[in-house]
């Protein structure tokens, strides 16, 4: 028996959200009284792991995977799980995994919740907390399938230390056919992407027009923060539609969103109130980012936006 | 070519979210409903190709009869036909099985569904549909194009796009970019009357075993006041980031 936690590296490296992954499997390892097993594909340092609680490590080392496939990919977690007589399986909220712990579950027959957020509150029977609502609400729900998927939402568990002495395998998994293949991908290089930041810089229709983004470039410069906006002003064409925000835009689950004269509508605040911290700058105090956020100006942009990035700039040089 | 587009019934955005029965149930009152607004981008591509490439296009729902003005709505956007499954399922497992089901009895060439639905927020369904009918499957699909069975579309990955190809039959999720949101279609008054006299077809649904449930609902913890931070104390700010909230 044992929990299995599928460590995805992106490019060789894991990000923070695998070792979140991790920490969470560790934490209902413990609960069940099972061991942990990680499953990472083409990782540099697999052995990272081990400080997150993994006590085996399985690698798989193949060419093929350069390229993400969801059902090689969920193919591959089935034939470990079931290697493994895994009762949990974890996946992160990163796009591929959202793209495959579906079809996990269907591989593996298994009941499959997906943004959850704790550890289970009970294991028998198996309850877990997961958001829903946008947001808006939780709610707990229970597992009845022998074996059980959990999709785990960013940034909600946290990354926990405990060093473990894990021992490593290489795996040669049966690589199935996939009916899809990948023609090119457009990447951005060398920016901070609104999935894998720990500071988000928002701006909306209050910043008048595209002329004035370079303010919002420099401040999340300074944050080394990623880019986002509301959806008027992608609409607008004033910003890329990857930037878009919000319920019917990307959600955000930042350490701090930074609301730039964005007003703070309902469906803006359902996808960003993920983030621990929200600041909002707005001319009017009114708005009703104000009554979300934990810290606030009242003010004009266009004054307060340039003194706060020369006082960070300051600041970073301190603390540096 | 042949399409099935998978409607969600969800709580208009401006919805308060409550619950009754000791907050195991979503309290519906005062609720409006509406298409989910990511269903929507796939309903207005299946359009376009019915209208540029020839296809017929049925819209589907799992959900009691109160789901039927949605499922109008969409054939007063121009669907030829809805099919409503009688069930109030209790998880996305349980939609993915009743749609694959039908899906299989009417052999549809691709399968258009939004990225999530936008009161459960799952995302559990396409992904499930797709492997359950063993169909092509691209999620998060911000473009897509179909030539004789050849499907090129872009897909949204983290920090950009990435350009897939696949063959029919696929399953295909969706969102802002299938079309651009001045391109959502919306109903007009041709569309109204014509829909009254469109097929809705009920299908009665298979037994499931229930894989997951939700018990009971909780509201998030009343926040805390906002401190507001005078405009001229910009360091004022810096220092409450930095120390008190520890996010910079
Ligand atoms: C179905 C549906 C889905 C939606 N989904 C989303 C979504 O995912 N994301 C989203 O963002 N929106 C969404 N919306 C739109 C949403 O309702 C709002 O219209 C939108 O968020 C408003 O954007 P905004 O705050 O930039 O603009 P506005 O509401 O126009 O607000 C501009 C703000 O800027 C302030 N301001 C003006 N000048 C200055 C200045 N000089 N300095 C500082 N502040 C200034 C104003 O006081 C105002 O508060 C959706 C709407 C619907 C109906």
């Amino acid at each position: 028996m044992s929990v299995l936690v599928f460590a995805e590296a992106s490019e060789g490296k894991f990000k923070k959200i695998a070792f979140e992954a991790v920490s969470y499997g560790k934490k209902v390892a413990e609960q069940l009284g099972v061991s942990l097993v990680a499953l990472t594909i083409n990782a540099d340092n697999a052995a990272e792991l081990a400080a997150y609680g993994a006590a085996k490590i399985i690698k798989v080392n193949n060419e093929v995977l350069k390229s993400f496939d969801a059902k090689i990919t969920a193919n591959i977690i089935q034939q470990v799980a079931e290697k493994e007589a895994s009762q949990v399986v974890v996946i992160d909220s990163s796009s591929n995994g959202l793209y495959l712990a579906p079809l996990v579950a269907v591989n593996l027959n298994a009941g499959f919740a997906s943004n959850v957020m704790a550890a289970p509150s009970s294991t028998t029977p198996f309850v877990v907390k997961r958001k829903a609502f946008s947001n808006k609400a939780f709610n707990n729900t229970e597992i009845n399938t022998e074996v059980k998927v959990i999709g785990l939402a960013k940034n909600s568990f946290g990354i926990f230390e405990n060093n473990t002495t894990a021992s490593e395998e290489d795996f040669s998994p049966e690589i199935i056919a996939s009916g899809v293949s990948s023609v090119g991908v457009n990447k951005a290089s060398g920016k901070v992407t609104i999935a894998d930041a720990e500071i988000v810089v928002s701006g909306g229709r209050g910043l008048k027009g595209p002329e004035n983004w370079g303010l919002i470039e420099d401040l999340a410069e300074v944050l080394d923060a990623a880019l986002a906006c509301s959806k008027p002003v992608s609409d607008l064409g004033w910003r890329p539609h990857g930037e878009h925000v919000g319920q019917t835009g990307k959600p955000v689950a930042s350490n701090l969103y930074i609301a730039i004269g964005i007003s703070g509508a309902i469906q803006h605040v359902a996808g960003i109130n993920a983030s621990k911290v929200k600041v909002v700058i707005n001319t009017d105090p009114e708005a009703p980012f104000f009554k979300v956020a934990d810290y606030g100006i009242v003010g004009d942009a266009f004054e307060v936006v340039p003194e706060l990035i020369e006082k960070l700039k300051a600041f970073k040089a301190q603390n540096s | 070519m042949k399409i099935l587009v998978c409607i969600s019934h969800v709580p208009d955005t401006t919805s308060k979210i409550n619950f009754t029965d000791n907050n195991s149930a979503f309290d519906t009152t005062g609720v409006q409903y509406v298409i989910n607004p990511y269903d929507e981008f796939a309903l207005s591509r299946a359009m376009w190709f019915k209208e540029k490439q020839g296809a017929t296009v049925t819209v589907i729902t799992v959900g009691n009869a109160t789901t039927e003005p949605t499922l109008r709505k969409c054939l007063a956007i121009g669907a030829d036909d809805a099919i409503r499954i009688n069930t109030e399922a209790l998880d996305g497992f349980q939609v993915a099985k009743e749609l694959a089901e039908v899906a299989k009895a009417n052999a549809y060439d691709l399968i258009l569904t939004g990225r999530e639905s936008i009161d459960y927020n799952g995302a559990m369904v396409p992904g499930m549909l797709a492997a359950l009918l063993d169909f092509n499957f691209i999620n998060a699909c911000v473009g897509v194009e179909i030539e004789s069975g050849a499907v090129t579309a872009s897909k949204e990955i983290d920090g950009g796009t990435e350009t897939l190809a696949t063959t029919l039959p696929a399953v295909i999720a969706g969102q802002k970019g299938l079309v651009e949101e001045k391109d959502l279609r919306i109903p007009n008054m041709r569309g109204i009357m014509m829909a009254r006299k469109k097929p809705l077809a009920i299908v009665e649904p298979q037994t499931i075993e229930v894989a997951t449930k939700a018990i009971n609902f909780e509201k998030p913890a009343e926040k805390s006041a906002c401190k507001l931070v005078d405009a001229s104390n910009i360091d004022g700010l810096i220092d409450l980031l930095h120390n008190e909230a520890k996010v910079i």
